[in-house]
Protein backbone atom coordinates (compact mmCIF):
# COMPACT_ATOMS: atom_id res chain seq x y z
CA UNK A 1 0.00 0.00 0.00
CA UNK A 2 1.27 3.48 -0.79
CA UNK A 3 1.75 5.57 2.33
CA UNK A 4 2.42 9.25 2.86
CA UNK A 5 4.26 11.05 5.63
CA UNK A 6 2.32 13.31 7.97
CA UNK A 7 2.82 14.76 11.44
CA UNK A 8 0.73 13.77 14.45
CA UNK A 9 0.45 16.61 16.95
CA UNK A 10 -0.86 15.60 20.37
CA UNK A 11 -1.91 18.30 22.81
CA UNK A 12 -2.80 17.48 26.40
CA UNK A 13 -4.39 20.37 28.20
CA UNK A 14 -7.30 21.64 30.29
CA UNK A 15 -10.73 20.76 28.93
CA UNK A 16 -11.80 24.35 29.20
CA UNK A 17 -9.64 25.19 26.19
CA UNK A 18 -11.30 22.71 23.86
CA UNK A 19 -13.44 25.17 21.92
CA UNK A 20 -10.59 27.64 21.51
CA UNK A 21 -8.15 24.96 20.42
CA UNK A 22 -10.50 23.61 17.80
CA UNK A 23 -11.03 27.10 16.39
CA UNK A 24 -7.29 27.77 16.42
CA UNK A 25 -6.47 24.46 14.73
CA UNK A 26 -8.99 25.05 11.97
CA UNK A 27 -7.80 28.57 11.44
CA UNK A 28 -4.19 27.48 11.19
CA UNK A 29 -4.87 24.84 8.58
CA UNK A 30 -5.90 21.60 10.24
CA UNK A 31 -8.43 19.49 8.35
CA UNK A 32 -9.68 17.72 11.44
CA UNK A 33 -9.02 16.63 15.01
CA UNK A 34 -10.07 14.11 17.65
CA UNK A 35 -10.54 14.79 21.33
CA UNK A 36 -10.51 12.43 24.29
CA UNK A 37 -11.27 13.01 27.96
CA UNK A 38 -8.22 11.99 29.92
CA UNK A 39 -6.93 11.92 33.48
CA UNK A 40 -3.40 12.49 34.53
CA UNK A 41 -1.00 14.36 36.73
CA UNK A 42 2.47 15.61 37.24
CA UNK A 43 4.81 16.28 40.14
CA UNK A 44 2.81 19.32 41.08
CA UNK A 45 -0.77 18.33 40.42
CA UNK A 46 -3.18 15.49 39.78
CA UNK A 47 -6.10 16.02 37.49
CA UNK A 48 -8.66 13.40 38.38
CA UNK A 49 -11.39 15.47 36.80
CA UNK A 50 -13.29 15.60 40.09
CA UNK A 51 -14.67 19.03 39.54
CA UNK A 52 -15.76 20.71 36.37
CA UNK A 53 -12.82 22.98 35.80
CA UNK A 54 -10.29 20.22 36.49
CA UNK A 55 -10.95 18.13 33.41
CA UNK A 56 -8.26 17.36 30.87
CA UNK A 57 -8.41 16.55 27.21
CA UNK A 58 -6.04 15.05 24.70
CA UNK A 59 -6.40 16.46 21.21
CA UNK A 60 -4.87 14.74 18.20
CA UNK A 61 -4.27 16.54 14.94
CA UNK A 62 -2.83 14.92 11.83
CA UNK A 63 -1.44 17.41 9.36
CA UNK A 64 1.61 18.64 7.49
CA UNK A 65 4.68 19.62 9.47
CA UNK A 66 4.26 23.33 8.78
CA UNK A 67 0.68 23.31 10.07
CA UNK A 68 1.71 21.28 13.13
CA UNK A 69 4.46 23.79 13.88
CA UNK A 70 2.10 26.72 13.45
CA UNK A 71 -0.51 25.22 15.77
CA UNK A 72 2.06 24.20 18.38
CA UNK A 73 3.71 27.64 18.42
CA UNK A 74 0.37 29.33 18.76
CA UNK A 75 -0.79 27.04 21.56
CA UNK A 76 2.41 27.52 23.53
CA UNK A 77 2.45 31.25 23.00
CA UNK A 78 -1.20 31.82 23.77
CA UNK A 79 -2.02 29.38 26.54
CA UNK A 80 1.02 27.83 28.15
CA UNK A 81 1.66 30.70 30.55
CA UNK A 82 -1.71 30.32 32.27
CA UNK A 83 -2.92 26.81 31.52
CA UNK A 84 -1.39 23.39 31.81
CA UNK A 85 -0.21 22.41 28.32
CA UNK A 86 1.84 19.47 27.12
CA UNK A 87 2.33 18.66 23.50
CA UNK A 88 4.41 16.40 21.35
CA UNK A 89 5.01 15.56 17.71
CA UNK A 90 5.20 12.21 16.05
CA UNK A 91 5.93 11.08 12.50
CA UNK A 92 3.19 8.94 11.07
CA UNK A 93 2.07 7.55 7.74
CA UNK A 94 -1.39 7.81 6.24
CA UNK A 95 -3.07 6.18 3.25
CA UNK A 96 -5.12 9.16 2.01
CA UNK A 97 -3.07 12.34 2.46
CA UNK A 98 -5.76 14.58 1.02
CA UNK A 99 -7.86 13.90 4.14
CA UNK A 100 -5.29 15.58 6.33
CA UNK B 1 -32.38 15.65 63.46
CA UNK B 2 -29.97 16.08 60.55
CA UNK B 3 -31.36 15.83 57.09
CA UNK B 4 -30.55 12.46 55.53
CA UNK B 5 -28.84 14.00 52.50
CA UNK B 6 -26.17 15.57 54.71
CA UNK B 7 -25.16 12.10 55.87
CA UNK B 8 -24.42 11.17 52.28
CA UNK B 9 -22.09 14.14 52.09
CA UNK B 10 -20.31 12.92 55.21
CA UNK B 11 -20.11 9.44 53.70
CA UNK B 12 -18.35 10.82 50.66
CA UNK B 13 -16.01 12.85 52.83
CA UNK B 14 -15.20 9.76 54.88
CA UNK B 15 -14.64 7.69 51.76
CA UNK B 16 -11.99 10.12 50.58
CA UNK B 17 -10.37 10.39 53.99
CA UNK B 18 -9.99 6.61 54.34
CA UNK B 19 -8.79 6.44 50.72
CA UNK B 20 -11.60 4.27 49.51
CA UNK B 21 -11.60 3.67 45.76
CA UNK B 22 -15.16 4.93 45.53
CA UNK B 23 -15.64 7.21 42.56
CA UNK B 24 -18.84 8.23 40.85
CA UNK B 25 -18.58 7.91 37.07
CA UNK B 26 -18.13 11.31 35.45
CA UNK B 27 -21.16 10.77 33.26
CA UNK B 28 -23.34 10.07 36.28
CA UNK B 29 -22.18 13.26 37.94
CA UNK B 30 -22.99 15.19 34.77
CA UNK B 31 -26.44 13.59 34.59
CA UNK B 32 -27.24 14.28 38.23
CA UNK B 33 -26.07 17.84 37.75
CA UNK B 34 -28.38 18.40 34.79
CA UNK B 35 -31.26 16.78 36.67
CA UNK B 36 -30.82 18.94 39.76
CA UNK B 37 -30.64 22.17 37.81
CA UNK B 38 -33.74 21.34 35.79
CA UNK B 39 -35.70 20.06 38.77
CA UNK B 40 -34.93 23.14 40.85
CA UNK B 41 -35.80 25.44 37.98
CA UNK B 42 -39.04 23.56 37.22
CA UNK B 43 -40.26 23.65 40.79
CA UNK B 44 -39.49 27.35 41.08
CA UNK B 45 -41.24 28.01 37.79
CA UNK B 46 -44.38 26.13 38.78
CA UNK B 47 -44.57 28.21 41.96
CA UNK B 48 -43.89 31.37 40.01
CA UNK B 49 -46.81 30.57 37.71
CA UNK B 50 -49.07 30.86 40.72
CA UNK B 51 -48.29 34.48 41.38
CA UNK B 52 -47.87 37.77 39.62
CA UNK B 53 -44.40 38.85 38.63
CA UNK B 54 -44.92 42.28 40.20
CA UNK B 55 -44.70 40.90 43.71
CA UNK B 56 -41.42 39.35 42.84
CA UNK B 57 -39.64 42.24 41.12
CA UNK B 58 -38.15 43.81 44.29
CA UNK B 59 -36.74 40.38 45.18
CA UNK B 60 -35.23 40.04 41.71
CA UNK B 61 -33.59 43.45 41.96
CA UNK B 62 -32.22 42.62 45.38
CA UNK B 63 -30.72 39.40 44.06
CA UNK B 64 -28.96 41.18 41.23
CA UNK B 65 -27.64 43.84 43.61
CA UNK B 66 -26.50 41.25 46.15
CA UNK B 67 -24.69 39.25 43.51
CA UNK B 68 -22.84 42.31 42.28
CA UNK B 69 -22.09 43.62 45.75
CA UNK B 70 -20.62 40.54 47.39
CA UNK B 71 -17.42 40.38 45.29
CA UNK B 72 -16.88 44.12 45.76
CA UNK B 73 -17.11 43.66 49.53
CA UNK B 74 -14.91 40.59 49.66
CA UNK B 75 -12.15 41.73 47.31
CA UNK B 76 -10.45 44.18 49.74
CA UNK B 77 -10.70 41.59 52.52
CA UNK B 78 -9.07 38.98 50.35
CA UNK B 79 -6.29 41.34 49.29
CA UNK B 80 -5.46 42.85 52.68
CA UNK B 81 -6.45 40.26 55.29
CA UNK B 82 -5.90 37.00 53.42
CA UNK B 83 -2.99 38.39 51.40
CA UNK B 84 -4.04 37.13 47.97
CA UNK B 85 -2.89 38.75 44.74
CA UNK B 86 -5.41 40.66 42.67
CA UNK B 87 -6.32 37.78 40.38
CA UNK B 88 -6.81 35.21 43.12
CA UNK B 89 -8.78 37.71 45.16
CA UNK B 90 -11.05 38.47 42.20
CA UNK B 91 -11.52 34.78 41.50
CA UNK B 92 -12.41 33.86 45.09
CA UNK B 93 -14.68 36.91 45.28
CA UNK B 94 -16.50 35.75 42.14
CA UNK B 95 -17.00 32.28 43.61
CA UNK B 96 -18.62 33.74 46.72
CA UNK B 97 -20.61 36.28 44.76
CA UNK B 98 -22.21 33.49 42.78
CA UNK B 99 -24.26 30.72 44.42
CA UNK B 100 -24.24 27.02 45.04
CA UNK B 101 -27.37 25.39 43.67
CA UNK B 102 -26.80 22.38 45.88
CA UNK B 103 -26.57 24.52 49.03
CA UNK B 104 -29.95 25.91 48.02
CA UNK B 105 -31.31 22.39 47.54
CA UNK B 106 -30.04 21.29 50.96
CA UNK B 107 -31.39 24.45 52.62
CA UNK B 108 -34.85 24.00 51.11
CA UNK B 109 -34.85 20.31 52.03
CA UNK B 110 -33.89 21.27 55.59
CA UNK B 111 -36.78 23.73 55.85
CA UNK B 112 -39.30 21.32 54.32
CA UNK B 113 -38.12 18.66 56.77
CA UNK B 114 -39.05 21.03 59.61
CA UNK B 115 -42.33 22.12 58.04
CA UNK B 116 -41.07 25.68 57.72
CA UNK B 117 -42.62 27.46 54.77
CA UNK B 118 -40.59 29.54 52.38
CA UNK B 119 -41.24 31.30 49.12
CA UNK B 120 -41.33 28.32 46.80
CA UNK B 121 -40.35 30.37 43.75
CA UNK B 122 -36.95 30.80 45.40
CA UNK B 123 -35.31 29.03 42.46
CA UNK B 124 -35.72 32.36 40.69
CA UNK B 125 -33.36 33.90 43.24
CA UNK B 126 -30.84 31.16 42.51
CA UNK B 127 -31.03 31.79 38.78
CA UNK B 128 -30.54 35.52 39.29
CA UNK B 129 -27.68 35.14 41.75
CA UNK B 130 -25.57 32.87 39.54
CA UNK B 131 -24.21 35.38 37.07
CA UNK B 132 -23.78 38.88 38.63
CA UNK B 133 -21.10 37.75 41.09
CA UNK B 134 -19.08 36.22 38.27
CA UNK B 135 -19.36 39.35 36.17
CA UNK B 136 -18.28 41.51 39.12
CA UNK B 137 -15.33 39.20 39.82
CA UNK B 138 -14.16 39.43 36.24
CA UNK B 139 -14.49 43.20 36.30
CA UNK B 140 -12.31 43.24 39.42
CA UNK B 141 -9.72 41.08 37.69
CA UNK B 142 -9.65 43.40 34.67
CA UNK B 143 -9.23 46.34 37.02
CA UNK B 144 -6.33 44.52 38.67
CA UNK B 145 -4.64 44.07 35.31
CA UNK B 146 -4.90 47.74 34.47
CA UNK B 147 -3.54 49.08 37.74
CA UNK B 148 -0.49 51.25 37.13
CA UNK B 149 1.62 49.43 39.67
CA UNK B 150 4.35 48.67 37.20
CA UNK B 151 3.09 45.11 37.09
CA UNK B 152 3.72 43.60 33.69
CA UNK B 153 0.76 41.86 32.11
CA UNK B 154 2.03 38.93 30.09
CA UNK B 155 0.88 38.79 26.51
CA UNK B 156 -0.55 35.33 27.04
CA UNK B 157 -2.66 36.64 29.88
CA UNK B 158 -5.12 38.22 27.50
CA UNK B 159 -5.67 34.82 25.86
CA UNK B 160 -8.71 34.89 23.66
CA UNK B 161 -10.74 36.87 26.07
CA UNK B 162 -13.62 38.82 24.66
CA UNK B 163 -16.57 40.09 26.63
CA UNK B 164 -19.10 38.69 24.16
CA UNK B 165 -17.62 35.21 24.35
CA UNK B 166 -17.56 35.43 28.11
CA UNK B 167 -21.10 36.75 28.36
CA UNK B 168 -22.12 33.84 26.18
CA UNK B 169 -20.44 31.33 28.49
CA UNK B 170 -21.81 32.88 31.66
CA UNK B 171 -25.41 33.36 30.57
CA UNK B 172 -25.72 30.33 28.32
CA UNK B 173 -23.53 28.05 30.39
CA UNK B 174 -25.14 24.90 31.68
CA UNK B 175 -26.09 26.17 35.15
CA UNK B 176 -27.87 29.37 34.24
CA UNK B 177 -29.35 27.93 31.04
CA UNK B 178 -30.94 24.91 32.75
CA UNK B 179 -32.13 26.90 35.76
CA UNK B 180 -33.73 29.57 33.64
CA UNK B 181 -35.01 26.98 31.17
CA UNK B 182 -36.61 24.99 33.98
CA UNK B 183 -38.11 28.18 35.41
CA UNK B 184 -39.61 29.17 32.08
CA UNK B 185 -41.04 25.71 31.43
CA UNK B 186 -42.44 25.51 34.96
CA UNK B 187 -43.98 28.97 34.68
CA UNK B 188 -45.54 28.26 31.30
CA UNK B 189 -46.89 24.81 32.12
CA UNK B 190 -47.82 25.29 35.77
CA UNK B 191 -48.73 22.46 38.11
CA UNK B 192 -51.06 20.65 35.72
CA UNK B 193 -48.77 20.92 32.72
CA UNK B 194 -45.80 19.50 34.61
CA UNK B 195 -47.81 16.76 36.36
CA UNK B 196 -46.77 14.05 33.88
CA UNK B 197 -43.09 14.60 34.62
CA UNK B 198 -43.53 15.21 38.34
CA UNK B 199 -42.64 11.60 39.28
CA UNK B 200 -39.14 12.10 37.92
CA UNK B 201 -38.50 15.69 38.87
CA UNK B 202 -40.32 15.94 42.18
CA UNK B 203 -40.58 12.53 43.76
CA UNK B 204 -37.04 11.41 42.99
CA UNK B 205 -35.43 14.76 43.80
CA UNK B 206 -34.26 14.06 47.33
CA UNK B 207 -32.70 10.74 46.39
CA UNK B 208 -30.80 12.27 43.50
CA UNK B 209 -29.65 15.08 45.78
CA UNK B 210 -28.32 12.47 48.19
CA UNK B 211 -26.27 10.84 45.42
CA UNK B 212 -24.98 14.19 44.28
CA UNK B 213 -23.91 15.04 47.83
CA UNK B 214 -22.05 11.75 48.00
CA UNK B 215 -19.99 12.93 45.04
CA UNK B 216 -19.50 16.37 46.54
CA UNK B 217 -18.32 14.75 49.77
CA UNK B 218 -15.69 12.92 47.73
CA UNK B 219 -14.55 16.09 46.02
CA UNK B 220 -14.58 18.14 49.21
CA UNK B 221 -12.61 15.39 50.95
CA UNK B 222 -10.05 15.58 48.18
CA UNK B 223 -9.74 19.30 48.72
CA UNK B 224 -9.09 18.96 52.45
CA UNK B 225 -5.59 17.69 51.80
CA UNK B 226 -4.90 20.84 49.77
CA UNK B 227 -5.90 23.18 52.56
CA UNK B 228 -2.56 23.27 54.27
CA UNK B 229 -1.03 24.59 51.05
CA UNK B 230 -3.06 27.76 51.22
CA UNK B 231 -2.68 28.67 54.82
CA UNK B 232 -4.86 29.32 57.81
CA UNK B 233 -6.01 32.75 56.62
CA UNK B 234 -7.90 31.27 53.69
CA UNK B 235 -9.56 28.70 55.93
CA UNK B 236 -10.59 31.43 58.37
CA UNK B 237 -11.98 33.45 55.48
CA UNK B 238 -13.89 30.48 54.09
CA UNK B 239 -15.48 29.92 57.51
CA UNK B 240 -16.30 33.48 58.48
CA UNK B 241 -17.15 35.12 55.17
CA UNK B 242 -20.25 32.93 54.75
CA UNK B 243 -21.51 34.01 58.14
CA UNK B 244 -21.05 37.69 57.35
CA UNK B 245 -22.64 37.24 53.95
CA UNK B 246 -25.52 35.29 55.48
CA UNK B 247 -26.24 38.26 57.73
CA UNK B 248 -26.29 40.52 54.70
CA UNK B 249 -28.66 38.21 52.88
CA UNK B 250 -30.88 37.83 55.93
CA UNK B 251 -31.16 41.58 56.46
CA UNK B 252 -32.06 42.02 52.81
CA UNK B 253 -34.63 39.27 53.07
CA UNK B 254 -36.14 40.90 56.13
CA UNK B 255 -36.30 44.25 54.34
CA UNK B 256 -38.07 42.57 51.43
CA UNK B 257 -40.68 41.19 53.81
CA UNK B 258 -39.87 37.55 53.13
CA UNK B 259 -41.14 34.74 55.33
CA UNK B 260 -38.83 33.30 57.99
CA UNK B 261 -38.02 30.44 55.65
CA UNK B 262 -37.40 32.86 52.84
CA UNK B 263 -34.98 34.88 54.95
CA UNK B 264 -33.13 31.69 55.83
CA UNK B 265 -32.90 30.72 52.16
CA UNK B 266 -31.65 34.16 51.17
CA UNK B 267 -29.05 33.97 53.93
CA UNK B 268 -27.94 30.52 52.76
CA UNK B 269 -27.68 31.73 49.16
CA UNK B 270 -25.63 34.75 50.14
CA UNK B 271 -23.35 32.50 52.18
CA UNK B 272 -22.86 29.94 49.45
CA UNK B 273 -20.03 29.79 46.96
CA UNK B 274 -20.29 28.45 43.45
CA UNK B 275 -18.15 25.55 42.33
CA UNK B 276 -19.69 24.81 38.96
CA UNK B 277 -20.41 28.04 37.15
CA UNK B 278 -17.77 30.22 38.77
CA UNK B 279 -14.72 27.94 38.42
CA UNK B 280 -15.42 27.40 34.73
CA UNK B 281 -16.00 31.09 34.03
CA UNK B 282 -12.91 32.09 36.01
CA UNK B 283 -10.68 29.60 34.24
CA UNK B 284 -11.54 31.23 30.95
CA UNK B 285 -11.76 34.85 31.99
CA UNK B 286 -9.05 35.04 34.65
CA UNK B 287 -6.56 32.30 33.78
CA UNK B 288 -3.88 33.94 35.92
CA UNK B 289 -5.85 32.99 39.02
CA UNK B 290 -5.12 29.81 40.88
CA UNK B 291 -8.21 27.72 40.22
CA UNK B 292 -7.41 25.17 42.88
CA UNK B 293 -7.28 27.85 45.57
CA UNK B 294 -10.80 29.11 44.88
CA UNK B 295 -12.32 25.65 44.67
CA UNK B 296 -10.55 24.55 47.86
CA UNK B 297 -12.09 27.45 49.75
CA UNK B 298 -15.53 27.03 48.17
CA UNK B 299 -15.77 23.26 48.22
CA UNK B 300 -13.29 22.23 50.87
CA UNK B 301 -14.40 24.62 53.60
CA UNK B 302 -17.44 26.76 52.83
CA UNK B 303 -19.70 24.10 51.35
CA UNK B 304 -19.20 21.59 54.21
CA UNK B 305 -19.57 24.42 56.71
CA UNK B 306 -22.83 25.59 55.15
CA UNK B 307 -24.26 22.12 54.84
CA UNK B 308 -23.28 20.89 58.31
CA UNK B 309 -23.48 23.99 60.50
CA UNK B 310 -24.40 27.04 58.45
CA UNK B 311 -27.91 26.23 57.31
CA UNK B 312 -29.25 25.49 60.81
CA UNK B 313 -27.50 28.68 61.97
CA UNK B 314 -29.07 30.76 59.23
CA UNK B 315 -32.50 29.44 60.15
CA UNK B 316 -31.91 30.55 63.75
CA UNK B 317 -30.83 33.95 62.42
CA UNK B 318 -33.97 34.18 60.33
CA UNK B 319 -36.11 33.25 63.30
CA UNK B 320 -34.44 35.92 65.42
CA UNK B 321 -34.94 38.54 62.73
CA UNK B 322 -38.44 37.42 61.81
Amino acid sequence: MLKHQKKLLVIITEAILEKSLIADAKRLGSQGYTVYDVRGGSQNATHEGDWEADRMIEMKIICDEAVADAIASHVIGQYASNYGVRLFFSNIEVARPQKF
Amino acid sequence: MTDVVVLFFLLGLLARLVKSDLALPGVLYETLSIYLLLAIGLKGGVELSKQSLDAVIPQMLFCLALGLMIPLLLYPLLRRLVGLNGFDAASVAAHYGSVSVVTFAVASAYLTHRDIAYESHAALWVALLEAPGIVAGIALARWTEKKPSGQVVEKGARARFAWSALAHDVFFGKSVFLLVGGLVIGTLMGETGTAPIAPLFTVLFKGVLALFLLELGLVAGGRLGELKRYGVKLIVFALFAPMGLALLGALGGKALGLSTGGIAIMAALAASASYIAAPTAMRIAVPQANAALSITAALGVTFPFNVLLGIPLYLKLAQVLG
